[in-house]
């Protein structure tokens, strides 16, 4: 292996100052020498340790419960368990509904906090939840949805009459549960060919970020006050409180350890922290060890699908289904998933016109799922895709061309999230990237139709597989900014976003830098807190390009409009004769001549703009996924030679970064949950089997195969910018994508996520 | 009984005393390098991410052997020479090592948890073989974890330190 990247944008333009051009992290130099701050360097008086007591059984009643010991024990604060929740937690809950008793007599998972401690060290904590004396009536557990969904299977929680959840409104939004447009009985009728079967991706995987979730609370002038590893720190308060019947929250954030959407509201981490914060009155931290993050954090949400896909003339003409998301025994946000991911399916067949897809969020007795990268959409996807092309190839149509003519383009449309609203898509044609990208992989020489290997050398076969995948959360949720100018010539930037690794808080600089025309050093952000910043939903969906980036040139424009108004009153002229670069104002007609703030404002003046973005899904990104796998016929070992991802971004705002968010479609349990990435439950006894980092598969740096980039820029006019987004999705195509290259392969059809040896031997008959 | 261990910690010597009898500054046995570092003597840089010895993000230099400090008993460190990733900045110039810089001009991280132990990895590497191929560097890297993945611009990065190794040579 030569473990090379490639990486190629077919037209560049040069046409801005910083936005497509590379300009070095603010932060790198921090980085490289160890001084960025992430949680566990922030030092803080007085604080408590937090570690939770954690069930052994899958689904149990605590019969006898004794705290006495663990409450005796030196060093210990508080001990909390179902009988002494404080007066003003009592309504406290979990999942979403939280109906769920935040602490109860009841456990739904191995590894369900049954009891919290709160001690002077971590050390004093963990042997305090040894003293806790506790006794149990085990009770039998379903692992399953399609166990869990039948009337006389164990119920997960007492709370719900059912383990479907209810379709209660997520914040204010009611999300689409039910995809319904045109006639599907009658389209199937019409079709030229119909397939039918089921799939299910569900292999609890986790994103596993370097630095573990942790959380501080202190209880703080009536309100909580959060120091944490969340990469949503705008959103976090907001979506905890709803847990804590409306508590406020304030929160701030550091360098982000890696998040991959799997650091947002870190549910049960953060109400433990606060329920101890809210009883000690002492700032408490509750910090995951790796393998607490591997077992009790939240995994991927899982997707079952039982579906029927009809295709007409070439392009897809009907899709029915029933999709089981499985939530485990805590739902953080899975009706925001199902409704994201409905959406989602409706622009990789964005010509379908035909539409019964009914989505069910189902409690099973394994750990919570929650956000992950992907947000149910790489999800259905890894099921649904896979079932088109058996359909597609079945036809003789070739998969590429069959994504180049069934992608939604301008004019087409589609529902989206929630309140059933209608967004026509608009400004897209990836048609032309997908043909470059294949052509730059060698799809026609080395696809050999439907079930046939490129090569095979031996025991070894080879094959190939491609997957498409878009996004239209790209333009997902609020996102406000402020931009303050100061005589000193240096601009502020008021904006929520963490930084997690894709390099945002240095990039959205540009966008500021860009509007005044000044370097993008002299743009400086206000530390990440939900004190001194607006409302943002955070790099979540890839959607910080278009949101928070239009909300931050709104608010440069605004900022630098007002300095503009300010000068030409001064100088008696108007806005139009004067403008704005390197901190100075310039007349138009005098170009060389600067004029400090100064010349018209008191030295104490600075000039505030601020800017907003609102929800607006009519345009997806894009992603079309190559893999080239070599299957071992004699154990069905894979391995993933080369892979090619092609994409048009609109616009580049940051090659190197953009670069390395197509790198990151690896880990995080995205691309590799198709070869190897999962937990390993064991639904015996409901124990996970992968709590270290041994057992839990991830890509070494030594198995990094060949990767190559081809990079469209075709400039929608989306946003002054023109840029549409692009991280969240880098592996989400890749696991359908593995399984069409491991199916053409070894000449069976083949579909198990993670692929598995034995599942490969399998369908090759030789097990 | 205590007793005393010293150790030099990125060119400075640091004693510590070492026992179970309460005393505030002492250390038990079984205190790790990456707890002394990192909560002794705010050594940050350092980062613990698994304490399993399995991700690399605690990797320091011990006598020029790069070795995952959540795995080392400082009580075992007596006579040893440590180096993190703040002993590799120059402290009167500020100037960065070859290593650092190249990790900026080719951007070879994203959130940065894991940069420090690659780093330092590396740097043990290129003390063995200041010339490694890019496959050497990944099999050395091999314990060390990055989830963002930034592997390829490490071994760029890598790749170039090894050139300018060579060319040093040849010159």
């Amino acid at each position: 292996m030569s473990y090379t990247s490639k990486f190629t944008r077919i037209s560049p333009k040069k046409q801005y100052r910083h936005i497509g051009e590379d300009r070095q992290r603010f932060d790198a130099s921090d980085i490289v020498t160890g001084k960025a701050m992430f949680l566990n360097d922030f030092k803080m008086d007085d604080l408590l340790y937090a570690k939770a007591l954690r069930s052994p059984h899958a689904h149990a009643r605590i019969v006898k419960i004794d705290i006495s010991k663990a409450e005796a024990f030196p060093g210990v604060h508080r001990v909390l368990y179902y009988g002494n929740i404080p007066e003003a937690c009592k309504g406290w809950g979990l999942s979403t509904p939280p109906a769920v008793p935040i602490l109860r007599d009841k456990a739904a998972y191995v590894g369900d906090a049954v009891a919290l401690v709160a001690a002077e060290t971590e050390q004093i904590a963990e042997e305090a939840c040894d003293l806790i004396e506790i006794e149990y009536e085990v009770l039998p557990a379903v692992f399953s949805t399609v166990e869990a969904v039948k009337p006389d299977a164990p119920r997960v929680h007492d709370a719900f009459e059912s383990n479907i959840l209810p379709n209660v409104p997520f914040m204010t939004e009611h999300m689409m549960d039910h995809l319904v447009r045109g006639d599907v009985e009658k389209a199937f009728a019409e079709c030229d060919h119909v397939v039918e079967g089921e799939g299910e991706y569900n292999s609890l995987g986790s994103p596993m970020a370097m630095e573990a979730p942790g959380v501080i609370m202190k209880l703080e002038q009536g309100r909580l006050k959060a120091w944490a590893t969340t990469q949503v720190a705008m959103l976090y308060g907001p979506s905890t409180g709803v847990r804590m019947q409306g508590f406020p929250v304030d929160t701030t954030a550091f360098n982000i350890g890696g998040g991959f959407g799997n650091k947002a509201s870190m549910q049960t981490t953060t109400m433990y922290t606060a329920l101890l914060a809210m009883s000690t009155h002492r700032p408490v931290k509750m910090n995951l060890t790796k393998t607490e993050q591997l077992l009790v954090h939240d995994e991927r949400i899982g997707m079952y699908m039982k579906g029927k896909v009809g295709i007409k003339d070439g392009l897809i003409h009907a899709v029915k289904g029933i999709c089981y998301l499985d939530c485990g025994a805590y739902n953080d946000c899975g009706q925001w998933q199902m409704g994201v991911g409905l959406g989602e399916t409706q622009v990789a067949l964005g010509k379908c016109q035909n539409w019964d897809i009914e989505g069910k969020l189902v409690m099973t007795n394994h750990v919570q799922t929650g956000a992950v990268r992907g947000f149910g959409g790489q999800e259905i996807k890894a099921v649904l895709m896979p079932l088109v092309m058996r359909a597609v190839t079945d036809m003789g149509v070739d998969p590429v061309e069959f994504c180049a003519r069934n992608f939604a383009q301008q004019g087409d449309g589609w529902y989206w999230r929630s309140d059933y609203k209608w967004y026509n898509c608009r400004e897209q044609d990836y048609a032309p990237v997908m043909y470059k990208a294949a052509e730059a992989f060698g799809w026609k020489d080395k696809y050999k139709g439907w079930l046939k290997p490129t090569r095979v050398e031996g025991n070894k076969a080879v094959g190939v597989g491609v997957s498409v995948h878009g996004n239209a959360d790209v333009g997902e949720d609020t996102a406000e900014a402020y931009v303050r100018f100061e005589a000193s010539g240096l601009v502020y930037l008021h904006a929520g976003i963490a930084e997690t690794g894709a390099g945002q808080r240095s990039n959205i600089r540009k966008y500021v830098a860009e509007v005044f025309d000044i370097p993008v050093e002299k743009v400086i952000l206000a530390p990440l807190n939900s004190e001194a910043n607006p409302f943002d939903a955070g790099p979540i969906g890839s959607r910080c390009t278009i949101t928070l980036g239009t909300a931050v040139t709104r608010a440069a424009e605004d900022c630098r409009r007002q300095i503009l108004d300010a000068a030409a009153k001064a100088f008696f002229c108007s806005p139009e004769d004067l403008f704005f670069k390197e901190g100075f104002v310039f007349y138009k007609s005098r170009p060389t001549q600067p004029h400090h703030i100064f010349e018209f404002s008191h030295f104490g003046s600075s000039y505030t703009g601020t800017g907003r973005w609102t929800s607006d899904y009519s345009k997806s990104n894009f992603n079309i996924y190559f893999s080239e796998v070599e299957v071992d016929l004699d154990t069905g070992a894979t391995k993933l030679l080369k892979v090619l991802v092609g994409t048009d971004v609109g616009q580049v705002i940051d090659p190197l970064t953009l670069e390395m968010q197509i790198h990151g479609g690896f880990g995080a349990a995205a691309a590799d949950s198709g070869l190897f990435e999962g937990n390993v439950l064991d639904t015996t006894t409901g124990h996970i089997m992968t709590g270290n980092m041994i057992d839990y598969k991830w890509r070494t740096f030594d198995d990094f195969p060949d990767i190559e980039a081809i990079v469209e820029e075709t400039q929608p006019e989306i946003s002054r910018f023109k840029a549409t987004g692009f991280g969240e999705i880098s592996g989400a195509p890749g696991p359908a994508s593995m399984m069409m290259a491991i199916s053409n392969a070894i000449g069976v059809d083949y579909c198990e996520y993670p692929a598995s040896r034995e599942g490969i031997l399998k369908a090759l008959g030789k097990l | 009984m205590s007793r005393q261990v010293s150790m030099t910690i990125n060119g400075k010597k640091e004693v510590f005393s070492i026992g179970h009898s309460g005393a505030r500054w002492e250390i038990p046995d079984e205190e790790t390098l990456s707890l002394t570092l990192r909560e002794r003597l705010n050594l940050t840089g350092t980062k613990e991410a698994c304490g399993q010895g399995a991700c690399g993000c605690c990797t320091v230099l011990m006598n020029n052997r790069a070795v995952p400090s959540c795995q080392i008993l400082t009580a075992d460190c007596d006579g040893a020479d440590i180096v993190t990733i703040e002993g590799l900045q120059d402290p009167d110039t500020g100037e960065l090592d070859p290593i650092q810089k190249l990790f900026i001009e080719k951007y070879a991280f994203q959130c940065g948890f894991c940069t420090p132990g690659i780093i330092m990895a590396l740097k043990g590497l290129f003390i063995k073989n200041p010339t490694p191929s890019r496959a050497e560097v990944a099999e050395a890297l091999s314990g060390n974890q990055c989830r963002c993945i930034s592997q390829y611009h490490v071994l760029d990065a890598a790749d170039a330190l090894a050139e300018l190794n060579a060319a040093a040579t040849n010159a």
